[in-house]
């Protein structure tokens, strides 16, 4: 679905990926993982269309988009729930979710998508006419999934989805995500939070310093020693 | 006995405004009798030369044109954030359209021309610096008006050998009627972009605009329509506004005042509130004339003393005034009952 090949990034003069390849089928959950500054973000952007790539090519359902500007990426497809939510902070819960269906498809399907997000995150349905900045941190995350959902995506692009959560909803968001996955929605998961993702992943890619080091199934990924005394800790 | 018609007029103004604002929410209770009472202002405000006399809509017409400009600078500026200078640059492109044309070509096509003109302009503008942000962006505007003035005035002196031109004069209910029915088409543009997914948008790119880039918006796309639909309005109020004042040059079409007032204007009347532009213009504008013909020394002065009282002490402007009061009575008739 998602496939990338010999990829460089730069922001200014600094290269931040190296021959980067990643690939993403249909219907699985693909981790991305690494430490801060890794380059996981920057990967991010430049599949979403925010960063142009130097060289190398992005190709999603056989189309090249490595030269599209954002909203048409997201037309086609790709939704991406941000790093830190990103919600509009002032707008209240539904205009959140109204926005998330922006792109032509998905606008006019709005009302059917919004009853699905419902069933998916009850607590949503809740909250309507709250601003988004009054939910507590965990319905924040499900506020930027939901809305990442109106879209309507083929491929969900999860940017640290467990930051700055407790526990116990980490591990709710976890579910949610495997949930996803079940309904036939790919995804792509960066994460911090190693032993989480990969638990729920099909498969991994583990980027340092701007190279994929490592990939594989996640059982290999969480046996190998590399992974164990870098990510996890043991 | 005129100011009577004045503010009765007024008051349809506001109540125009606020209609909108009220056909937005999602609260459709007594929409009836809120619409038969537009029908009544419309009424009122259509007929105000047939029984007010001239001074009464001599004076709603310079009211007409602060709001036109204020309003639609509200409109892009409001959700976005984005602070534009440039409405006397638009204002003035559609001056001068009205001088250069108004001989040749009927009253209502230099009107429109005026307001495209301006469109086109602002399109231009708009791709080229709606990538800018804050305070560039501000100064980018500002510098606009200045850059057209001064080629403007280089090429008066220069090919025409004169600095001013002589505009074809329009009858004061002409131009009134005119300046209403362009009040109206903003007040249906305004809501069909408040309603549509355009106007979402606008919001979400005044809070994050990154984000919005996220949610598929074609960020740069919208800004730049929307602040040229903007413009067209702008341009369309100073082609039918020049029809009275019959001589301008490049400093009285592209006086700075008009990009300053709309947006002290809009602050003062809240900026929260689709009316509250409306409300803020009417009254800003109305005092205007009234300090300026008794007061002429002063009147700058009283402005900025109201002016800094607004910003310090009712930061959403009068709709927000109005908005806690009524939520203080409301809490007094729960503590009641």
């Amino acid at each position: 679905m998602l496939e990338i090949n010999n990829l460089n990034a730069f922001y200014g003069s600094i290269q931040v990926l190296w021959d980067v390849s990643l690939k993403v089928n249909k219907g699985e959950i693909v981790a991305l993982i690494g430490s801060n500054g890794a380059g996981k973000s920057t990967l991010v952007r430049t599949v979403t269309g925010l960063l142009r790539a130097t060289s190398g090519s992005i190709k999603f359902l056989d189309h090249p988009i490595e030269n599209l500007p954002s909203h048409v990426i997201s037309e086609m497809g790709i939704s991406h729930i941000p790093e830190g939510r990103r919600l509009f902070t002032d707008m209240n819960v539904l205009e959140n979710l109204e926005i998330g269906a922006y792109p032509r498809n998905a606008w006019k399907n709005k009302g059917k998508t919004l009853e699905h997000v419902f069933q998916i995150f009850p607590r949503l349905k809740e909250r309507g006419h709250q601003l988004a900045r009054t939910l507590s941190g965990g319905e924040q995350q499900m506020l930027a999934m939901g809305r990442g959902l109106m879209s309507e995506p083929k491929l969900c692009i999860i940017d640290e989805p467990s930051n700055g959560l407790a526990p116990m909803v980490v591990l709710e968001v976890f579910d949610i995500i495997k949930s996803l996955r079940d309904q036939g929605i790919t995804i792509l998961l960066i994460e911090q939070n190693v032993r989480h993702t990969l638990e729920i992943s099909d498969r991994a890619y583990v980027l340092e310093n701007g190279r994929v080091v490592m990939e594989g199934d996640c059982a290999t990924c969480l046996a190998s020693e590399h992974i164990k005394k870098a990510y996890l800790g043991l | 006995m005129s100011d009577l018609m004045v503010i009765i007029n007024m008051l349809a103004l506001v109540y125009l405004g606020w209609f909108v604002e009220r056909s937005l929410q999602k609260n459709k209770s007594k929409m009836w009798l809120f619409s038969g009472l537009v029908v009544v202002m419309l009424v009122i405000l259509f007929t105000l030369p047939n029984y007010g006399p001239t001074y009464s809509y001599i004076m709603v017409t310079t009211i007409l044109m602060y709001l036109v400009l204020t309003v639609s600078w509200a409109l892009f500026s409001g959700p976005t954030g984005y602070i534009s200078l440039a409405p006397a640059a638009f204002f003035g492109v559609g001056i001068y359209t009205s001088a250069v044309l108004g001989k040749d070509i009927p009253l209502l096509a230099v009107v429109l021309l005026g307001g495209i003109l301006s469109f086109v302009l602002a399109m231009i503008v708009g791709a080229l610096t709606l990538r800018l942000k804050g305070t560039y962006f501000i100064m980018f505007t500002f510098g606009l008006v200045l850059l057209i003035t001064n080629l403007l005035l280089w090429y008066e002196i220069k090919f025409t050998g004169t600095r001013g031109r002589f505009v074809v004069a329009a009858g004061n209910d002409t131009i009134y009627y005119v300046m209403l029915g362009i009040f109206i088409l903003l007040l249906i543009t305004a809501f069909i972009i408040k309603r549509s997914k355009f106007g979402l948008a606008l919001q979400s790119i005044g809070q994050n605009e990154e984000a919005a880039a996220h949610m598929g918006i074609n960020v740069t796309g919208v800004k730049v329509i929307v602040f040229a639909i903007t413009a067209f309005f702008m341009g369309m109020a100073g082609a039918i506004m020049t029809m009275k004042w019959t001589y301008i040059d490049p400093y009285s079409a592209f006086d700075l005042f008009r990009s300053f007032l709309p947006v002290l204007m809009a602050i003062f009347g809240g900026m929260r509130y689709f009316y509250g532009p409306v409300l803020g213009s009417v009254i800003f504008a109305y005092l205007e004339e009234k300090l300026l013909t008794e007061f002429p020394y002063v009147y700058k002065l009283a402005f900025g003393i109201v002016l800094i009282a607004v910003i310090l002490y009712l930061p959403d402007g009068l709709a927000g005034l109005v908005d806690k009061i009524r939520a203080r009575i409301a809490r007094k008739k729960n503590a009641l009952t």
